[in-house]
């Protein structure tokens, strides 16, 4: 009997070498399915674009080494993940999850917001896309051959979105500006919460004198006009994608260090805190382990909303010429583009527009979900 | 000896005044003794004890005294060594156990964190020994419970959790700011219990500050008395329940309502209230509550002098009482 268990167990193990069989055969369908999906289709992509696929590596571009590291690690990461979950589903360290962390409660709670959860889907597979985009995209972005022949083609097989005015492909090109778009939104929020959390809460803890210089400082960033400030730098330095993610994630955090800055001044308050202080904690660990922990909860709903608003501004600096320069592509500068040909040939301005809302309601929806999910009295307010 | 206070004074600075919370205040403690501080609410016990580790919220500070604490003056020494002594050698358990943890990390992940802080423990080390100070606290189930998080917990079970907290790093002087107020009478003794069991097991002097008589009778060796900031008998723990010699004191011990004591006999008071800190009566801050105060009471404070080789009484009139 304990023989036959065990050679079973190999069998599973064995199985899950392809990445969810083994979970599908132990009963867990949803998360099997979507490791074998996923799997199967990164090992399609890499046989549809064997060529390409192989030619990355005499490249020199970073965009293609990532994805082609991005496909491999991915891909290996999933068979490890399922031999390794796999395992431990069969020697039953598992117990049946007590959901009680709040952690855990949230995560159930988001699970049952449908919205939120099919935008999340959304999004990460359009992260994965613009990941992917050198070896999805079927023409060069920036290829330029024959103006007359090619520009403003209706969507067709050959250009399923169709051509801009120098006859590029649009599908390719939206693959990259997803790229770009995706990118600014995710790091220059990654930017901005980061120090804004550092600095309020340097400034709510030791409050004062400290607070005060801080907090002084954070009115005059505030009253400084963004898109002036934008104007300016944009003048002297030249844009890239990387200055518009420092531009637009230091401009952005006095939020940030605001709302930390509140919660802290009544966290530290607590008797925990003095608790944490008896116990000869370092201040600058009651900060990060104690207090932030504690308010972070909002700060990730406003940082998932920010990524939305920080997507729309990139492509709003874009499509008025001071943020990506063309022949980049964004979505932003691809709308801008398109604005001219409104009348002759609607995808090119449509396409890019239609992106953009998606990925913009996607966030705040998320957000909404994650609001939801992490304070369970703001939906009781709702309902009522 | 294992602590010395001399002369410690820590006011707040508001802006309608000074306020004296701990006013010249001057004890010691031997090793392995239970020294109790009581008094009414607001007299400047839980401000005296937090001096003593130097974490007073501001606007308050100590404005002067020395601690000498196995012989060093904490508050001469560095912040670095004195975040050391806190935690360390000073161990502190809170009134309120349930405010004092912190509600996003389960226990078992606070206690680790004070190990490895203080006993520079690996991590599984640390949660195998997190295991073993619930174990000794009497939290049953450890294993299980090093996982919950404090609202998961009855307040007696958070009070233990907080008592492993502060023995965690073997301290020699535990400072518990009223331990069992916030519990029911029931828990009261069991944490009681605990105490004086771990008391023993550690070999650490406990400073009890606490206003609950029942809960000094049951501790403590010496008893120190506080009034407006001052203290104003020091006895052991059986001449103060026998025979108090401050009036504030007989007080404080007449007004412990007894079973059995016929209802002939009214239960009585302190008349009057404490004093506000801003304004405070002359001379002896207690007068105007006092039935013996008379002549010199009302011109100066009273010093606190030795009355017999064990105990000392900051009165004028304790003979007569």
């Amino acid at each position: 009997m304990k023989k036959r268990r065990r050679s079973r167990d190999l069998i599973l193990l064995g199985a899950s070498l392809l990445p969810g069989v083994g979970h599908i055969a132990l009963g867990k369908r949803s998360r099997g399915v979507r490791l074998l999906v996923y799997s199967i289709l990164m090992v399609l992509l890499v046989f549809w674009r064997w060529e390409k696929f192989l030619s990355v590596f005499q490249n020199k571009s970073i965009g293609d080494w990532v994805a082609a590291l991005f496909l491999i690690i991915s891909l290996a990461a999933c068979v490890a993940f399922s031999v390794w979950d796999v395992n431990r589903l069969l020697s039953g360290t598992v117990k049946k999850a007590q959901e009680k962390s709040p952690f855990q409660l949230a995560r159930r709670r988001f699970k049952e917001n449908r919205l939120a959860i099919i935008s999340l889907y959304v999004i990460v597979i359009m992260y994965i896309i613009g990941i992917l985009a050198p070896l999805l995209a079927s023409h060069d972005p920036s290829a330029i051959d024959d103006v007359l022949e090619t520009r403003y083609q209706s969507p067709s097989r050959e250009h399923p979105f169709g051509t801009d005015e120098f006859g590029r492909d649009l599908l390719s090109r939206s693959l990259y500006g997803a790229r770009v778009s995706l990118s600014v939104g995710l790091l220059a929020v990654l930017i901005a919460v980061s120090f804004g959390t550092i600095y309020g809460s340097v400034s709510g803890y030791f409050g004062g004198i400290v607070d005060n210089v801080l907090m002084r400082l954070v009115d005059v960033i505030i009253a400084f006009p963004t898109f002036y400030l934008l104007l300016m730098l944009v003048g002297i330095f030249e844009a890239s994608v990387f200055f518009l993610i420092l531009i637009l994630g230091f401009t952005s955090w006095t939020g940030t260090a605001r709302f930390i800055r509140g919660e802290l001044l009544s966290l530290k308050e607590q008797q925990f805190t003095e608790a944490a202080r008896a116990i000869g904690l370092p201040s600058r660990l009651i900060i990060s382990r104690h207090l932030i922990p504690n308010a972070m909860s909002p700060v990730l709903v406003s940082a998932a909303l920010m990524v939305g608003a920080m997507i729309g501004a990139e492509a709003g600096l874009s499509f008025l010429g001071i943020g990506i320069r063309p022949p980049t592509p964004s979505w932003g500068n691809m709308l801008s583009q398109g604005k001219d040909a409104l009348l002759v040939a609607w995808w090119v301005a449509f396409i890019p527009g239609a992106l953009l809302a998606m990925t913009i309601l996607s966030f705040n929806l998320l957000a909404d979900g994650l609001r939801d999910a992490l304070d369970p009295k703001a939906l009781m307010r709702r309902y009522i | 000896m294992l602590l010395k206070v001399e002369n410690l004074s820590s006011y707040f600075f508001l802006d309608e005044g000074v306020l004296k919370a701990v006013d010249d205040v001057s004890f010691y403690m031997d090793e392995e003794e239970t020294v109790a501080l009581v008094g009414e609410s607001g007299c400047g016990k839980t401000i005296a004890a937090l001096s003593l580790i130097n974490l007073i919220p501001s606007p308050g500070r100590v404005v002067q005294g020395r601690i000498f604490f196995n012989g060093e003056d904490l508050l001469s020494v560095s912040a670095e060594k004195l975040r050391k002594v806190r935690g360390g050698k000073i161990g502190m358990i809170f009134q309120e156990p349930g405010v004092a943890l912190n509600p996003v990390f389960t226990i078992g992940h606070q206690i680790v964190e004070v190990l490895q802080l203080h006993r520079g423990l690996e991590k599984h080390r640390a949660e195998a020994e997190a295991v073993r100070l619930l174990a000794a606290t009497g939290i049953p189930e450890p294993e299980k419970r090093v996982k919950a998080y404090p609202f998961e917990l009855s307040g007696g079970m958070q009070q233990r959790a907080l008592i492993a907290i502060a023995i965690s790093s073997n301290p020699r002087l535990l400072i518990a700011d009223e331990p069992t107020t916030a519990l029911d009478v029931t828990i009261q003794k069991e944490i009681v219990d605990l105490l004086r069991h771990l008391q023993k097991l550690y070999k650490m002097a406990i400073l009890l500050i606490t206003h609950d008589m029942g809960v000094v009778a049951e501790m403590a060796t010496r008893v120190m008395v506080m009034y407006t900031g001052k203290i104003i008998e020091e006895a052991s723990k059986e001449e103060l329940f026998e025979e108090p010699k401050h009036p504030y004191t007989k007080g404080l011990l007449r007004s412990i309502p007894r079973l059995g004591a016929g209802h002939k006999e009214p239960l009585r008071g302190i008349p009057g209230a404490v004093p506000d800190f801003l304004s405070l009566p002359s001379g002896c801050t207690f007068h105007p509550r006092c039935e013996y105060s008379e002549g010199f009471c009302f011109k100066k404070f009273p010093p606190l002098k030795d009355i017999t080789y064990t105990r000392k009484c900051a009165c004028y009139k304790h003979y007569r009482i």
